[in-house]
């Protein structure tokens, strides 16, 4: 398997606060890689570092085989890159932003002509190609971003929380392109902070106050997680939180509709039995049901249980 | 009180905001500070060290007395002795004098006699202020002491350059500095920290342009309405308020070209320190004071105390306000500005350099 990114020990300070705390990466070529993550995780960074945007406190970086930040410069030729906010022009229309695009990435006017009818016909952006930047609603918007991003068919793309200001469906179609450029041999790095989002990498990185809390396949993750998932149905749901809280095993619980989804360890013996008895007094009938685990179960245990033990105080 | 209650709540948010922007603290304190110190310091409106040039075409003892006597008065600062009229001329074309003093070749006859004047006072028209130090010096009491008959007017002043002593003439050269000075400065300052605000500019810096290309890219533009608001303004000064232009074209625009690119740099420079386009403007504005209050537009560069002449030699409106009242006023090439032309591009090479090693490819 080729690797796209190796990053060894990677770590960035601002002021006294460590944003990335010393982080290895592996991301293999033609594949997406997720970063999972909350906000304030260090994703974002992360990603800046990997384009030279910022200089590494410490650790070292290759992408695309070349070392970063001193070949930045090479790097910045093959590397597309997708900022958090829109970072075309607004001022501009969409056919002219991608023309600037194609230039600065200096292109011949032949591969200008070219490129811009394939991303305009690819992405959907044919019919609002004489429209401001600034116009367009938030999938728009996207879909030209993405298009800009790929107009010098970059071998890496480098996505930054790409669709937290778009709806469900192009969602959706963001994701088949991704899948496109996939397909063509691109490797996508994304961050995300969606767990459905997660679940269609390839591989996944959990990042969580600048460490690597867990990675891997998004399956893999799910089958190997660190607890056991238990959901609980039928019940008081105050009571049973209640009840639940006095239970030193319990590491998390969520309400899902109507049902109460508790993590408690991985070597917990018999967890259905633990929970039933601490039920016992407020809910009695209550049905207790070992399940699977999630990735959002993964991510909570990730970023959660790990936390448990060495700093107690952000369990909660 | 319920509005009494909101009102302070956004007066609270406000100065609370306020105090978190260190540059516009710093501007809060700053400029009232720097204002104060160059209108109390700098300006001054008793000149003094005035640059002059003599010819003395009586060369006796009594002219030799009267030139010393007038170096004494501290209103006039080097003296120049010039050999002939046109070399007379010449110093003032260079701008080397602002002053030119006369003396006729029978300076004791006249003096005696006090039917003609015996000095001829010439005075530079196209900078401020200095008629009012030529007819001072010509109340003055001296050339009484010397012999001079009490009914006479020994002292005749001359005006060169703009002999009708419209204000105009002085004022539209220097202000063409002057806007050009506000203009370049914050149109490249905001320009670039507008994209830094909007985010723009870190999707431009991973790509491969490089920062030579960005910032040519950036000026280049503004140069070109640089050049389009000189020409506006010396046009309008020409049809409006009869300002003609004496010297070449050519060397005008090329001048102007030159401070048009030393403007843009110092705005360059601004923006690689600004943070939001708020701060880019005001410290456009903490250079365009000095360059306004110290170049000489309006207050007599030599009425300064040394320290404030120093500090306006950094200034690139200081230099092209030499050159563009030699050009359009006195008709002077841009051969004769060699010394302003230098110190131009002195600043121009400083600035770029600096702004260069301050603009990086990169968000730390």
């Amino acid at each position: 398997m080729s690797v796209a990114i190796t990053a060894r020990g990677l770590a960035r300070r601002f002021g006294a606060k460590w944003a990335v705390a010393g982080i290895d990466l592996d991301v293999p070529r033609a594949q997406i890689y997720g970063f999972l993550g909350p906000n304030g995780s260090g994703k974002s960074t992360t990603i800046r570092m990997l384009c030279g945007l910022l200089v590494p406190t410490r650790g070292t970086v290759s992408v695309l085989g070349h070392e970063v930040p001193r070949e930045s410069e090479v790097v910045r030729r093959k590397l597309g890159y997708m900022t958090q906010r829109f970072s075309l022009w607004d001022d501009l229309t969409v056919r002219e932003n991608l023309e600037f695009m194609c230039r600065v990435y200096g292109l011949g006017r032949a591969e200008i002509r070219e490129r811009i009818a394939d991303r305009m016909s690819r992405y959907d952006l044919a019919g609002i190609a004489a429209q401001r930047a600034g116009t367009l609603s938030g999938g728009q918007r996207q879909r030209l971003a993405l298009g800009a991003a790929t107009l010098h068919d970059p071998e890496l793309l480098l996505l930054d929380e790409p669709t937290s200001a778009v709806d469900p469906q192009s969602r959706r179609d963001f994701w088949e392109s991704l899948f496109e450029l996939v397909g063509g041999g691109t490797t996508i790095l994304v961050s995300t902070h969606y767990m459905d989002e997660a679940e269609r990498c390839h591989r996944l990185a959990i990042l969580d106050d600048g460490r690597v809390a867990a990675e891997g396949e998004p399956k893999a993750l799910a089958r190997d997680i660190d607890a056991a998932v238990v959901e609980i149905g039928e019940i008081d749901f105050a009571a049973a939180r209640r009840s639940l809280a006095g239970l030193a095993a319990v590491r998390s619980v969520a309400q899902l509709g109507n049902r109460l989804r508790v993590l408690l360890p991985r070597g917990t013996p018999e967890p259905e039995r633990l929970i039933r008895a601490a039920l016992a007094d407020g809910n009695p009938g209550a049905q207790v049901v070992r399940v699977g685990a999630s990735l959002e179960d993964v991510f909570v245990a990730a970023t959660r249980l790990r936390g448990d033990a060495s700093s107690p105080g952000r369990a909660a | 009180m319920k509005w009494l209650e909101r009102l302070t709540a956004v007066a609270a948010k406000e100065v609370r905001q306020l105090s978190r922007d260190r540059i516009t603290i710093g501007l809060i304190v700053g400029l009232p500070t720097m204002q104060l110190l160059l209108f109390g310091y700098a300006i001054n409106f008793d000149v003094r060290g005035v640059e002059t040039a003599v010819l003395d075409q009586a060369r006796t003892s009594l002219s030799r007395r009267l030139v010393a006597d007038l170096g004494a008065t501290q209103v006039l600062g080097e003296i120049r002795q010039a050999g002939t009229n046109r070399e007379l001329r010449a110093l003032m074309q260079q701008g080397e004098a602002n002053i030119a003093i006369v003396i006729a070749p029978d300076l004791e006859r006249r003096l005696a006699k006090g039917d003609r004047a015996a000095l001829q006072i010439l005075v530079d028209g196209s900078q401020p202020a200095l008629e009012n130090v030529a007819a001072g010096l010509a109340a003055m009491p001296l050339l009484r002491r010397h012999g001079a008959s009490p009914a006479a007017r020994p002292v005749e002043i001359l005006v060169a350059y703009n002999p009708e002593k419209r204000t105009a003439v002085q004022i539209v050269p220097a202000l063409c500095g002057v806007i050009l000075t506000m203009t370049m400065m914050v149109f490249t300052a905001t320009a670039i920290v507008r994209e830094r605000e909007r985010g723009n500019l870190e999707l431009l810096i991973t790509t491969p342009v490089s920062t030579a290309e960005l910032m040519a890219g950036k000026l280049l533009p503004y140069v070109g309405i640089g050049l389009v608001q000189t020409t506006l303004i010396l046009a309008l000064g020409y049809w409006l308020f009869d300002v003609a232009i004496a010297g070449s074209l050519v060397d005008l625009y090329l001048g102007a070209l030159l401070f048009i690119a030393a403007s843009l740099a110092l705005g360059l420079l601004v923006s690689t320190i600004a943070q939001t386009q708020f701060q880019a403007i005001q410290m456009a504005l903490v250079l365009m004071l000095p360059s306004i209050l110290m170049s000489g537009f309006m207050f007599p560069f030599e009425g300064m105390p040394r320290a404030a002449q120093w500090i306006a030699q950094v200034l690139p409106l200081t230099h092209f306000n030499e050159i563009i009242r030699g050009i359009v006023l006195r008709g002077a090439g841009l051969g004769d500005m060699r010394p302003e032309l230098l110190k131009l591009c002195a600043i121009l090479a400083v600035v770029l350099t600096l702004a260069r090693a301050r603009f990086h490819k990169r968000l730390d």
